[in-house]
């Protein structure tokens, strides 16, 4: 639990009269404990097996319905399962934490498969807004083209468009990577302050605009940077680790990484270094 | 005889930031920025180095790859090598018994497997708030 306590050395911060106190306590004091069990299993998850397979028809069903139904079949120890007739529903397949694989044959509305930690999904169709937002961890795979905010704010896990994407690909990106075949519209990256985007194809005007940190890969042509964003040295390991990611992500197998084009943060905008320790620690 | 004034030591001050104004890590050379965290969080894992819990962790998972744990770095907290778990929202401090390589790509390693561990202990603070908490 966090206490505090009177700080008896002024800081910069407080002799401008932004606090006069300072938290202590707020790491947990906690340690690893190395005789840990290997179980791969997270408390609260399902055990599900992968050769255990379902289908369901969601054609007359809401998607509180479908997605309450997903869960049941988890429940049930289902590890594959089929979504038939999805026809665009918004908010399907959200929520899941749990391995899985989930199948949709067809396509989904808005904020699909959002808010995901360890499923591996597949859509053979296209997606609309905001498609994984939040992700925390495992797979999407859109067959076709996405829609704009595609993967904003996925904090993990791997997001995989083999199509074309709108707008704002990446906005406010914490972790992961997301992975576009085609091309990606206007501000892709904004405000990305972690993880790795991936454009096999041209990319539009202000790519990586205000990015705090993160690494950005573009196949093909540049429509313009944005703010702070800036190009830097494509290493031998940033070619390995594309391949190797490429090749996961069932796309762009023979594709020449070398001519990528790698976009970092100018950091610029990064203040941290006047920040006291402790606050530098709550900034990462 | 007069006194001989001895030399005043001069103490270096250190800079911080910018480039070319501090000794730089070889990594920060490279890659030609200012590392602002205390380690580099866009280092790309070498799959070289994978340890045999991990490779058994990603088939459990069913992925191909570290998935979410690319982002999982050695970091240090107080001082100490640690861990960010970000489902207890806390930094995870590596027991002083547990020696550490030098090496930044194995110590990721390191900390990519006891933060799984430690993930699905049933120690876990979230074990305790889901069953005190969990509503469906």
């Amino acid at each position: 639990m966090a206490n505090l306590k009177t700080s008896e050395k002024k800081t910069k911060a407080q002799s401008m009269g932004l606090h006069s106190e300072v938290l202590t306590g707020k790491t947990q004091q906690k340690f690893f404990n190395p005789d840990e069990a290997e179980n791969f299993y997270y408390f609260g998850t399902y055990d599900v097996d992968f050769n255990k397979r379902t289908e369901i028809d969601v054609k007359n069903m809401e998607c509180r319905e479908a997605n309450k139904k997903i869960d049941e079949l988890m429940k049930d120890g289902y590890g594959t399962i089929v979504i038939k007739n999805p026809q665009g529903k918004h908010s399907l397949g959200v929520g899941i934490l749990n391995k899985l694989n989930l199948i949709f044959e067809g396509s989904l509305g808005y904020f699909g498969c959002g808010s995901m930690d360890g499923p591996i999904v597949r859509i053979n169709g296209r997606v609309g807004w905001s498609c994984a937002e939040n992700m925390m961890a495992g797979k999407v795979v859109i067959e076709k083209n996405a829609g704009s905010c595609f993967g904003a704010a996925i904090r993990g896990g791997d997001l995989i468009c083999k199509g074309s994407v709108g707008a704002r690909t990446g906005i406010d990106q914490k972790g992961g990577t997301i992975i576009i075949g085609g091309d990606a519209g206007a501000f892709t990256g904004f405000m990305m302050q972690r993880g790795r985007i991936i454009i096999l194809g041209d990319v539009g005007i202000n790519l990586g605009d205000s990015m705090y940190d993160g690494t950005i890969f573009v196949g093909g042509k540049i429509g313009s940077f944005g703010s702070d964003a800036v190009e830097a040295e494509l290493t031998d390991s940033d070619q390995d680790w594309l391949k190797r990611k490429l090749k996961v992500a069932e796309i762009g197998e023979n594709f020449d990484v070398s001519k990528m084009t790698k976009v970092v943060a100018g950091k610029k905008l990064w203040n941290y270094d006047a920040l006291e320790p402790t606050e530098k620690k709550g900034a990462i | 005889m007069p006194k001989k004034k001895g030399k005043k030591k001069v103490k270096s001050k250190e800079i911080k930031g910018q480039l070319g104004k501090k000794k730089e890590t070889a990594r920060e050379k490279m890659i030609g920025q200012t590392i602002g965290y205390r380690y580099d969080v866009n280092l790309l894992p070498d799959y070289s180095r994978l340890t045999p819990f991990l490779k058994k962790y990603i088939e459990a998972m069913g992925w191909d790859d570290l998935n979410w744990l690319e982002d999982v770095h050695m970091g240090y907290e107080e001082n100490r090598p640690a861990v960010f778990d970000r489902n207890a929202n806390g930094w995870v401090t590596i027991p002083s018994k547990i020696k550490l390589p030098n090496n930044q790509q194995d110590r990721d390693m390191i900390a990519r497997e006891l933060l799984v561990k430690f993930q699905m202990s049933p120690n876990h603070p979230l074990v305790d708030l889901k069953k005190a908490y969990l509503k469906f």
